[in-house]
This record gives structure tokens, sequence and C-alpha cells, in this order.
């Protein structure tokens, strides 16, 4: 059983203990453990269950690779699922639970074993579940997405805020060992604007735990003067807690820190998410140990050799009293020197090696240690913790030469670099056999915008493992970094080529064996199912990680994914290199989504456009609809009031009285200039240069292709500018549109433009009061017949400086006063007054619509989507005949747009005077060549009209306007197609007495 | 062919599942076929499959330049569905969707097709009439959907939040048939039932050149030597610019990228498909646990599959506004496809301007979904020379402006 | 994540303050083109795997449209043009290296 010392752990403070729980046990650690160290010092060797089998799992590991100890941690609107207790920093009162097992940790009805699991290899399910067919969705699916996923789903809202912070550095060293601090030391004094983010709570990286001298003196005391003069530069930034997790073009780079994780309940934003723009990145990001595969290693108590001596060093944890070293090279006999020298046993280092010799090996030797050469592990005994290693020879089938009673299994595969931010922006890796890893390829950087290399790796996650390697590539790389050099000159430090390239062991291990070797220790992924997958055909690397899901699990390969490699090249007969890498994809460790999202939540998630009288209309409760990142009423239900009866009390008012309309986010932009004439005969299909000054004239504006993407009313201002409406969604679509042809296509036009629509608040008013109530406010501006439908003036309209211009979107008289934005909410207040004795009534969007449709006017995304030609909705008289060009001219003369057969705008109305459905087809005789029912049109706006006391219908209708009086059917769902007949797209007033008047 | 059952898994348990054959063939291209297929995604290896069960035709190659499935395929948030507004859209889609439900069966291999149900949020007024619109036209080409309204959206979906008070849920166009599938196995199983019907399938087998005569196809240039073909089909996705380069013409289309992300797995949370347009996400659980995401395309033509931060994190703040409870989930995993976005943003199955070849791209972000009726359609084009399912997706359209616009409803082509 | 320098305002502007504008130098075709140039000038693309001229637009800072030349696999940029050409200065040509 693990255990802690009685001294010793060189983060701990002993004098701090902090208690936490672990599936309700009350535990206790200290002050700078992690979560897993502490669980490991209290003894809990099980800490949660495999994905696919369900069996028992401990610790495994030190860092962000710990693939098992996934835990939910924390609360309500504080939990947390799968969270890496190796990345949890303990905090006093942390609430900790293990995942995927019912009813216990201990004892899970989940756990498959022997011939059950035997039965269920790699992709087991794409050849099974087939019959009956029912069964998957009902039966098979259910039970197998049960038995999947790892801890609970969250069900609360987020209790805490995260934030995100941009910085822009010449250097950016990622990580905070020797390598990245001798870097960040080079860089500094260069002058460089230096960031360093480390990801764990402390700085040094490996090198105090492995106690090799740095530069002469002991890492401890090299450490802690670097970070003093590291602190003293102006330039230079050090972050801890902080990961790096993904490198993009340009530069830029993402890091997540995690500010109160380890104080929950603390203040500010939980996590930070950094957008950093980097001149260079230097990747000092280490390199991760890989587990050796055989039977049995899996159990709870087999650890990585380099974390049992973290854990041991840092937290004075050990894992059991006796720990067998199993390594095929010399690093982990640091580990079993470390172990004697704090008073624990190492009955023997199974090195699979045939002739384990050098330093470190003397030293085991004469500490006492056994060291059994060509030896390995052919089964580990215990069901859900380690109780002793069969040992066999490495070479052979697995016969088992001897038992050895432990507590615990150090293991060590060799190192491979992390590489991960290297390659996510199209860095490649290439084999370094002599010490059997990948590592950074420096002729196939990820390169920058300018085509130099983006990244520089140095020390260990640029494979070069000692201490002494790490301080010579850190200095060079900074160097370079902040000069402007996009390489070093790596250094030839031979640490690490010891290695045998033992992957599986005994290598002559039959398919039984095989199949209790384990490669990805969270979704149980055997060597057996890479063999499997070889077999089958999945040959490409990418093929096998699909097929057996190596590397798929949350600690994204980073212990299987070279292993599986290995053992998928031995299938195929090939070399490593040969077989390929699979693709490194960001994150490198997960990270929270709302760290990703940001302080872009709530009230925040969007900014809002608000019209001046927003306020107003929020304090009337009306209901609002969003447009675009406007929000506008859709109507004013009085107390009591349906949306239905308040729509047709404001249509009724508009029709009987008066109304107004926050008309504020229809688009405004001005075009200016010499050229603005001839610019705007280009832009819409209409002509616009010939316009009087003082007149308005409604546009409609088309695309290349001819169809017609928006429309409005132009006012000419002056010899050279007029006013453009637009409509409110196509206010900055509209005035890019413009630019764009003005800046790239015309540019020697002397045109200018500007989008006004927030400079102005407008306020339709509609009625046949309209006019009574506007020469209720005092002013200078006559409204009788000097200003008659379709002109403009301007003058002061109750002290406020205004525009008025006389057209209609109603088909009533109508009014648009435009005032300055500030001055909005005055006049709105002073229509409200000066209406009040004739019941002015505000109405909102959806009255405008059934207005609209009245009179049958189009609207834009309605009797529009996209693929309408003006001509569609008989409003060839927009188009001017006498231009020789325009947007959309030729557009239009394309064949099927010029067709005689399209669908063109009518109205329609029921037989029996009800409202057809929204979206509703006229059906067709017979079915199209797929079987469709056919149609030859469809209904493109339907209403309740108040004022005609029946349902109307604005319709796009093959052949429409030839075809009045007819009747058509339009479908329903689910029913009878309902009788229509079809008739004039304008129902009310048609020859627009009201609006002249 | 080895049959796949419970049985067999059983009878392979006993012996250490030694004696599972290769899933499918991988001989060495022969020199002349009658058709060619370049690009072994799920639509180059349906074409094929279907070519040589429906048309009889054997004499079939595919060739992809690396692994099979490894694109799109593979890449994508397979989601599947055929709720679409214009008739040739839904009729390709649904044919596909249909396929899709036998599909496990049809060819041996569990393809974990899973009818789920797929809803479209609606969140502002203009979206209520496009979802109307389309539940309306799918009424009148026989597809399955119904608009429903906030409260039934909350009872299919309980981790919603209809009533955000920026973009409450109004409703949403809900397909009780649509669904998932497992993206790999889809590629994998047509594979394996193409090389059973006698089909080579070639991998690491790059095509470098088109063989042209008198305006007519004749082969294909590869790493792996020339190969003569009578017919030619072009299915390579977001390259297909570039292969139409090496036959001496242009396409209608550019490449982007577009990402997609999944999140650390969980226990089961949401049973349906969620797609939220007005602010651009869209959301699955897999069997697996993950949460599986997608979000709008880059703009920019690109080639990376890699794509820019900006948009996982648009639609990570979405998803979190739609479901308040993700904030604290971790992202796993996030990578970027390249689609090949049309005119007017529908696929392209057509004859090429080359005689005897024929092109099957412009999936844009919505291709995984339609491959069995994409290869069905594609396969029918090449052996007879038209496709009533294929027949709006000419190339000729963009000449004429007979656009297939799905844009036009309320939603985006995901 | 790219990073252009607007060679109007001079910024070096992140991706998010620009909006791109697809393929440049395209030929406008007006009335009285025929089919096939018309069809071309609207779709057809040459959607290059490599060196591309595209124009963008600093939306979000001095608005106006400027044009890039972008490798689109290696993201390697040659440089920055205004919009009012017909084609990259020789500099950025030369860079090029005359592959586009």
């Amino acid at each position: 059983m693990s255990g802690r010392l009685a001294t010793g752990g060189r983060l701990i403070d002993r004098s701090r203990a902090l208690e936490f729980t672990f599936d309700g046990r009350r535990l206790t650690g200290f002050a700078g453990d992690t979560l897993a160290a502490a669980l490991l010092g209290a003894g809990e060797g099980l800490v949660g269950r495999s994905f696919k089998y369900h069996r028992p799992r401990g610790i495994v590991a030190y860092g962000p690779e710990e693939p098992n100890a996934l835990l939910g941690i924390g609360r309500a609107g504080r939990f947390e699922p799968n969270a890496r207790a190796t990345q949890v920093d303990l905090s006093d009162g942390l609430e900790a639970e293990s995942q995927n097992r019912w009813p216990s940790l201990a004892f899970d009805v989940g756990t498959l074993n022997g011939l059950a699991a035997r039965v269920l290899p790699a992709g087991f399910y794409y050849k099974t579940f087939i019959h009956p067919r029912p069964f998957w969705k009902h039966l098979f699916e259910p039970v197998i997405r049960r038995a999947a996923g790892l801890g609970r789903a969250p069900r609360h809202r987020d209790d805490d805020t995260y934030e995100q912070v941009h910085a822009h550095v010449d250097v950016l060293v990622v990580g905070g060992g020797v390598a990245g601090l001798a870097a960040a030391l080079a860089a500094g004094r260069a002058g460089a604007r230096v960031m360093v983010v480390e990801q764990s709570a402390h700085w040094g990286g490996r090198a105090p735990v492995d106690g090799d001298p740095v530069d002469g003196r002991a890492p401890d005391q090299w450490l802690g003067q670097t970070l003093a003069a590291l602190e003293e530069m102006e330039n230079v930034r050090l972050i801890p807690r902080c990961a790096a997790v993904g490198v993009y073009d340009h530069g830029f780079v993402l890091a997540a820190e995690r500010l109160t994780d380890h104080d929950p309940g603390a203040p500010g934003p939980r996590q930070r998410l950094w957008r950093i723009r980097a001149g260079r990145v230097v990747l000092a990001a280490g390199a991760i140990e890989r587990p050796l595969a055989f039977p049995g290693n899996d159990l709870p108590g087999v650890m990585l050799a380099s974390a049992v001596r973290d854990y041991l060093v840092n937290h004075a944890v050990f894992p059991g009293d006796r720990t067998v070293v199993v390594t095929n090279n010399d690093d982990a006999y640091h580990t079993a020197l470390a172990l004697v020298a704090a008073g624990l046993r190492v009955p023997a280092i199974l090195d699979a090696r045939a002739a384990p010799n050098g330093l470190l090996a003397d030293a085991a030797r004469a500490a006492g240690i056994r060291v059994l050469a060509g030896h390995g592990i052919a089964g580990v005994a215990g069901r859900q913790r380690v109780a002793g290693v069969k040992v066999c020879a490495v070479a052979g089938e697995g016969a088992v030469v001897e038992e050895i009673a432990c507590e615990a299994v150090a293991m060590s595969g060799g190192w491979s670099p992390a590489v991960h931010l290297w390659s996510h922006c199209g860095g490649r890796v290439a084999w370094d056999a002599d010490r059997a890893m990948f590592r950074p390829d420096p002729a196939h950087p990820p390169r920058g915008a300018d085509g130099t290399a983006m990244v520089i790796p140095a020390g260990a996650a640029n494979g070069r493992l000692s201490p002494a390697a790490a301080l010579a590539e850190g200095t060079a790389a900074g160097t370079a970094a902040a000069t402007g050099q996009d390489r070093i000159d790596g250094s030839d430090d031979p640490t690490g080529t010891d290695i045998a390239p033992v992957w599986m062991m005994p290598q002559g291990a039959g398919p039984a064996l095989r199949a209790k070797a384990f490669l990805d220790f969270q979704n149980d992924v055997k060597v057996a199912d890479v063999d499997l997958a070889a077999r089958e055909g999945f040959e490409s690397v990418e093929h096998t990680k699909r097929y057996t899901t190596l590397g798929m699990a949350t600690d994204q390969g980073k212990l299987s994914n070279i292993n599986g490699l290995a053992v998928l090249s031995q299938a195929l007969h090939k070399d490593i290199p040969a077989v390929g890498t699979t693709t490194f994809r960001p994150p490198y460790v997960p990270v929270t989504l709302g760290t990703l999202a940001g302080e872009a939540r709530g009230d925040l998630f969007q900014p809002v456009r608000a019209t001046p009288m927003l306020g107003w209309h929020v304090e009337r409760e009306a209901y609002m609809e969003p447009v675009g990142l406007w929000r506008r009423p859709y109507c004013y239900p009085a107390p009591g009031e349906t949306h239905e009866v308040a729509v047709a009390r404001e249509v009724n008012a508009v029709r009987q009285g008066v109304g107004i309309l926050d008309a504020s986010t229809l688009g405004k932009i001005l075009v200016q200039g010499l050229d603005a004439g001839r610019f705007l005969d280009m832009l819409y299909t209409g002509a616009m240069s010939t316009l009087p000054v003082g007149r308005c004239r409604y546009g409609l504006m088309c695309s290349e292709q001819g169809f017609l993407i928006d429309d409005g009313v132009v006012a000419r201002l002056s010899d050279d500018a007029w006013l453009c409406h637009t409509t409110t969604g196509g206010a900055d679509r509209i005035h890019a549109h413009m630019e764009d042809w003005l800046q790239t296509e015309w540019w020697d036009w002397r045109v200018f433009t500007l989008n006004l629509t927030e400079q102005y608040a407008q306020v339709a008013v509609a009625g046949p009061r309209a006019r009574d109530v506007l020469e209720t406010l005092s002013g200078d501006i006559d409204l009788t017949a000097a200003l008659p439908h379709m002109h403009w003036t301007h003058g002061t309209l109750a002290g406020i400086p205004a525009r008025i211009f006389r057209i209609s979107f109603s088909g009533e008289l109508g009014f648009e006063v435009a005032v300055p934005a500030a001055r909005g909410m005055d006049l709105w207040q002073a229509l409200l007054r000066a209406g009040q004795g004739v019941g002015i009534t505000p109405y909102g969007t959806e009255a405008l619509h059934v207005l609209r449709a009245e009179k049958g006017f189009i609207m834009i995304g309605d009797e529009t989507d996209g693929t309408v030609t003006p001509r569609d909705l008989g409003l060839e008289g927009m188009i001017s005949k006498k231009k020789a060009d325009f947007l959309g001219k030729r557009g239009m003369e394309r064949s099927h747009l010029a067709a005689p057969d399209r669908w063109r705008l009518v109205g329609l109305r029921a037989a029996d005077d009800s409202v057809l459905p929204e979206g509703a087809y006229v059906l067709d005789a017979g079915r199209t060549e797929n079987g469709q029912r056919a149609t030859q049109g469809r209904v493109t706006s339907t209403y309740w009209s108040p004022t005609l006391k029946r349902g109307i219908a604005l319709a796009l209708l093959r052949h429409g306007p030839d075809r009045m009086g007819q009747s058509v059917d339009v479908s329903r769902i689910g029913a009878a197609p309902i009788r229509a007949t079809v008739v004039a797209p304008c129902q009310y007033d048609p020859d627009g007495g009201r609006m002249h008047g | 062919m080895q049959r796949y059952s419970v049985f067999a898994l059983v009878r392979q348990a006993m012996g250490w599942h030694q004696g599972w054959e290769r899933a499918w063939r991988s001989p060495e291209p022969q020199a002349a076929y009658d058709a060619v297929i370049v690009g072994g995604g799920g639509h180059g290896l349906a074409t094929a499959y279907y070519l040589a069960k429906n048309h009889g035709m054997r004499r079939v190659a595919v060739l992809e330049k690396g692994w099979i499935g490894g694109g799109n395929t593979g890449r994508n948030t397979t989601i599947i569905r055929s709720n679409y507004l214009q008739d040739p859209s839904a009729a390709i889609y649904e044919k596909a969707r249909s396929l899709y439900e036998t599909l496990s069966q049809d060819l041996n291999y569990n393809v974990m097709f899973s009818p789920r149900g797929v809803m479209m949020l609606a969140q502002t007024q203009h979206e209520v009439r496009g979802y109307r619109r389309t539940a309306q036209a799918n009424a009148l080409q026989g597809v399955a959907t119904e608009f429903i309204g906030p409260a039934r959206v909350k009872e299919l979906c309980p981790i919603i939040h209809v009533s955000g008070p920026r973009y409450p849920v109004l409703g949403a166009l809900w397909q009780p048939r649509g669904g998932t599938a497992r993206h790999d196995a889809v590629a994998w199983s047509y594979a394996r039932g193409a090389s059973d019907l006698g089909v080579d399938i070639i991998q690491n087998c790059a095509v470098t050149g088109i063989d042209v005569e008198g305006g007519r196809v004749t082969g294909v240039q590869t790493t792996r030597g020339p190969i003569r073909c009578g017919k030619l089909g072009v299915v390579v996705a977001g390259h297909s610019g570039v292969l139409a380069g090496m036959a001496g013409f242009r396409l209608p289309i550019e490449s982007t990228a577009l990402q997609a992300l999944v999140s650390e797995p969980i226990k089961p949370c949401m049973d349906v498909v969620v797609m939220a347009n007005t602010v651009h996400g869209y959301m699955s659980q897999s069997d697996k646990g993950e949460m599986v995401i997608g979000g709008g395309a880059d703009g920019r033509n690109d080639y990376t599959q890699r794509g820019s931060f900006s948009h996982v994190e648009e639609t990570l703040r979405a998803l979190i506004e739609t479901f308040p409870m993700l904030s604290r989930l971790k992202m796993l995993r996030w990578w970027g496809g390249i689609v090949d976005m049309t005119g007017d943003r529908s696929p392209i199955i057509s004859k090429a301007p080359v005689e005897g070849m024929f092109l099957n791209c412009g999936w844009g972000t919505g291709g995984f979904k339609a491959i069995p009726g994409s290869g069905w359609a594609m396969a029918e084009l090449m052996a007879k020379g038209h496709s009533p399912l294929a027949s709006a997706f000419g190339l000729e359209r963009f000449r004429e402006g007979r656009f297939v616009d799905e844009s036009v409803a309320a939603g985006v082509a995901h | 994540m790219l990073r252009l320098t607007c060679p109007c305002c001079g910024v070096e502007a992140d991706e998010s303050e620009l909006t791109q504008g697809g393929a440049a130098h395209l030929r406008r075709e007006g009335p009285g083109s025929d089919e096939a140039a018309f069809e071309a000038y609207l779709f057809l693309r040459d959607n290059p795997k490599g060196p591309h001229l595209e124009r963008w637009r600093h939306s979000y800072g001095c608005g106006k449209w400027f044009i890039a030349a972008r490798d689109t696999v290696t993201m390697q940029v040659f440089g920055t043009y205004p919009a009012q050409g017909s084609g990259p200065p020789p500099d950025i040509a030369a860079r090029m290296g005359g592959r586009a």
C-alpha cells in the first residue's frame, strides 16, 4: 500500500494539513500536494475504472499524461467531471469522487474480466448488434451509452467566471524547466519581451527531482538564482499554472491559466485564456515517459518510474514498501536509487537490456539492488492492486522464472519529447533511432507568416534529455528567438542512447499474454487489439487508432501513442518511421469550455445594438425580438392582451388613427460626391441620378447574380448627396457592398459613403391622423401640400432639428421623422404627448408586417430569399431600361432568371377567408422525377388582416399575374389542401388614395 | 466475405481472434479498369459499391492518395438529416438517410446509425417562418419533419436553456428519424462491401495526372503507375479543383477549413442532435459520451485542415449560451477538414466538361449525411448517363442561374 | 489565425479584424458578355493549393479593401498591397516565385 514518509517532500508544507474527501471518506494531505499525491499519500491505490472493461485503475503518472485518475470534484455550480488528479492542486475541503463505477469503486458490476472481455476486442461493436435492426436504437445503443462516458454530466449553471487576455511578446517560452528558464534568461538579457508559461505550479521541471547538477550547482540552487534573476527583469513575465494548449498560424498561441482552482471560491475569474501573438516560440515542454507493455501492466500499483520518483522527492509519497523496477533504459535506475535512499526496498530491477552497464547500473548494484538483465515481466499478481510480479526472460515466450512479491512496479519504456505544440501548425517529426523517439524535424518546422520557423525546440522537447543539454539548448534557443534567428545548433548530448527499443515483454508473447498487455489504460486498448487491427487491414496508423480507439482517451495518447505505433510497426513488419504518426491536434491538455468562451456569457454574450428608444420599449414591456444584434419591439401587449390581439389593435390604430414605429434600425447610408449619382445608378436597378433634390424614390438592389438583395427609399439631399435607406439587416452589408465596388472596381470615381444608421433616430408616424399629430408639435415645417408623397423636407420639430420624409410602408398617410440620435427619446415622447388626444399607438414589427402585406408591399427576406428577381415580384417598373449597365443586369439575363415560367408575385385569398398556413406551397399536378409532390408556387407572407377581417397572403406562383381569379390548392400538413383564389397582391386601398391623401 | 455476428465473435474469441480476415482486399493496381474512382472517402467508396452492386460493374478501382476515409468522412460531426428545403436536396439527402436506415444490415457491418432525432432551433421570427416553410416542403417531399414548440424542445432535450434572454427558443424543426452514425465505419463498411464485389481498393496511390485524348478521358497517372480507364469518377472533396486543373478546366469551388470539436466523455445527458443556426453551433453526444460540436466555416481559401481559433471560440460561446451546463466541461480535441464550397453551397454530381469524366464534389459542410445517396446517384450517373437524384446538381446550373440554394431557408447547410 | 498588414493604414491586423472577399483581380463581366465569360467571372475559381491572391477588407479598422498574396498551404504571406490595380507589385510577385 502506498503511503507517506515521516520526513521529506520538497514541495509540501507539513505545517498545513488539508482535509479532503474521496468518495465520502475524509482524508488528509498537505499544502503543496496535488490531489493525486494526497490520494497516494493516504493509501488510496484504486482511483477509477477503465472506460470499456471497467477494470480497476490506479494513478500511473505525475502530470497531464495521467490516464486513470479522473475524478469528479466540487459540487453543484462548481462540479467538474473528469478532473485529472495529477493536475488538481489540493485545497482544504476538496470533495472528490470516483467515476464510471456502480455501485462503488471497489465493487463495480460493470467489470468485465476473462472470457467476457475476450469476446469484446477492438472494434467488436462493428461486427455485432446488427440484427434485428430496431435493437440498435432501442436496446444496444442505450446500454452502451450508459456504460460509456466517464464522469457525471454537470447539471448546474457554472458559478464561476472566466476571462480572456491578449499578449504580444517577442518570445514565448513554453515550459518552466531548465531549458525554458535558460531560454527566458537568454532572451530577457537580449532585451526581448518574454513570457514564460509553465503548466504546473512549480518551476524547474525534472531537474530538482533527478538531482543532477545544473551549471555546476545543485538544481534547487540554480533554480532559485535563475528565478531571482528573471523576476528582476521587467521585460520577462513568468506565469505558472498556465498550459500552452494550441499553436496556430502566424505565431498565435493559446494558453490556459488556472487562477483560483487551487483556492476555490477566491474572488475573480476561475481561469484565464491567454491569446498570445509571439514573434517566436521556444518549445521547452519537456518529455513524457512511456510505459512498457507487459501482461498485467494496468493493475493499480504499476506506475511510471519517473512518477514514482516525483511523488517520492516532491511529496514524500511512496507507492509501496517494495517496488520492482522494470525498464529498457538507464533512467529508471534513478528511481530505484531514490527509493533505496529513502529507506524503501527495491527487490529487483528487471532490465530488458542484455547488459546494462554504466554509472547508474553500477550505482544500483553498489546500493545492493539486484539487477536482472534481459528480464522482464510476464504477469502481475493481485486483483485490485499489485501483489507481485512474475519474472520472465524478455526474449522468450513468457515462461515464469521467478515470482517476486511487491506492492508496486515502476516502469520505464524511455522518453517521448512533448512535440505536440511543434506539430499543431504543420511541424513534422523525425524518428531518432538512437534514442527511440520522435523528435522535431528541423527541416520541417511550423512556419510563420514570413516563412521562417515559428517554433524552436530545446532540451527534452528536442530529445536532449540531460540537464546540461537543456541548459545549453535553452540558452541558445532564447538567444536565437530574441535575435531573429529561427533555429539553433542542437546539442549532441548522448543521454538516452542507452535505450533498447523494447516495447512489449516478453517479446515472444502469445495471444493470451498480448491480450493482457495494455497500451491505452483509459480506453482499454491492448497489444492484441493493435495486432488485430493490423491483421484486419487497418494498416495506416490513423486507421489503427480509430479502429482500436488507441490514443483517443482524455490523455490523447500521451502515454500510448508511441507504444501503439511501435506494436503496429512490428505487426506490419515495418520500421516505425514507415508507419508514420497520427496528427497532433489542439489542445495539448483539455481546456474548460468556459475558459474558451471567456467573458462572453449572459449579458455579454453578444453586444446589443440599442435604438435611443429601446429603454422605453423595455419599460413598456414590449415583446422584443432579436433582429441581428438589434432588439426590436414585436408588439406592445396591454395587460392581459395576447400578442395576436395586440397586433390587431396596433394595425387598427394605424388604419383608423395614428401609430408610431421606432424605425431607427433602418439603414441610413449617405452617398456623396461628384460621381455619386453615377455610382447609385450602378448600384440600384432604377435611376437615382435623375432624382430631383427634395424627392424620394424607392430603389432595388441586386447582386451581380441578378437576385434582389435589398430595397429602400433613397432621398436626394443635395446636388451631390443622396441618403440611401436600407433594410434593418442590410445596413452593414450594403454599406460594405458599396465600399467593395467603390474601392475595388470604380476606385477613380469621386464618391464617399458613410453609414449613418446609428447617428439618427427615426420614427414612422403613420395613419390618417399622422399629419394632425405632427402639426401639433411646434415647428417650422409645412406638412401640407408642400410635402407630397415621396418628398422630404427639413426644419425643426418640437425644438429638434429634423428631417421629415413623406413615405409610407403602411399604405396610410405616412411620415418618417429623423432626428439626431441623442434627441430620439425627446421626439418619441413629444409624439406620444401630441397624439394623446387621438389615441396615438406605438406599433411593433408584426403590425408593420401586416400593414405592408395588406398593401402587397414586399419584404426582403419574406418575398425574397436570395433566389428572387425584381421581375418575379412584379417590379419590372423599377428596372431602368435606359441604363447600359447596373449590378445584376447581366445576371438577370441568364436563361433561368429570364425564363417565362418563373414563380411570380400574386395575392392569395383562401376560399373560406382563413389564414393560409405559413410557408405553404401551391400544389401542382403530378410528381417530380424523384417522386415528390409537384408544386407551382409558395406562400411568402400570410396574416390575419384586422382591416379586411379575413386572411390575406402573398405568394409566388408560376405565371401568377396571368392567372387572376383562378383557383389553386395550397398545401397543409396533415390535412387536405385548402382552396384559394389568385388575387392582386395589393388587397387594401389599391388606388393608394389614403397614402397620397 | 467473412460474416460478422455475435456468434462469429464468440467463435473467434476462443482462438484469441487470430482468425479474422482483412476487412477489405488491398491488391496491386491493374493496368486498366472499366471505371476508376479517384478518392477513397465515403462518397467514392459508396460510388464504387453501387457501381458494382446496382449496375454490375466489377472492373472498378478506387484510388486513394492516403488511407480510406481519412478526409472529411473521418473528420465530421456525423449528423444525418434530410430536412432540406429544396426538392432536389431533400430527394438526395432523404435517399441517403433511408439507405442509412438499413446500411448495417445491407453491408453486414454495424455503422451505428442512430435515428435519435435532429432538431434545428428557431431563435428568431425569421427562423420560425423559414422552418415552417421547410416543414411544409418536407411534407410534400416525403420527409418526416414537424415544427415543434419550445415546450417540446425542452422535453426532448432537457439541458437546453429555452428561455435565454437574448435568443429564446421559439420552436424547432424536428426530424425524428435524423440522427448520427459512426463515420469511420461508413467508409470501412463500403470498402468491405465493395471489395467483396470485386472492387480494387488501392490506398497510398495519388493521382498525378489525367490522360485526355480527343476530349475524352483515357486514364490517370498515379504514384503507382499509369492506369487506364473507360470512365473516371472524381470524388475528392476539397481537392476537386486540383484534379479539375489536371484535366484542364476550372470548377465553381473554393476550399476552406471547417472545424469540429469534441469534449471529454461524460455520462449521457443529451439524446438528440441540436443545431442552433442563429448563434452558429451544433452539438450531439456520441455513444462514447463526448459532446461532438461543430460551427461555422472559415471564409478564406485553406488547404491546412486547421482553421482559426476565432471560430472555435464563437461556436463554444454560442453553445454555452444554449446549454449553460457545458461551461465546466473540458474540450478534448479540435480539428479541421477542407470543405469544398460551390457558388450555391449545393453539391455537384455531374458529367465533367471532358467526356467520360464525372464529378462528385462541392458537398461543403454537408457531405457525410449524403454518402449513401451520393454514391447511389453518382453510380447511376456513371453507369447510365443520367440519374434523377443528380439531375439538379449539374455543372450547367451555374451558367443558367438555376441554383439549388439551401441558404434561403433560415439555416445553413451543415 | 492569420495576421495581415493593411497597406492602407499600416496596422498589422488580426484575422478577426478582417473580412475576406475571395479571389482577387477578377475582371468584371457586364452586359454584353458571353455566357462562358460571365459564368467564369461569377463562379469559376483557380482555388490554388499554394500561392493565392485574395481580397481582404480591414472591416474593424480603416475599412479599406486590400489584397494579400498568401500560400493556402503554408500560410506564408508574400505581401499585401492596395486593391486598386490589376496585379501584384513586382516585389511581391517575385517573392511568390511566379507561382500565381
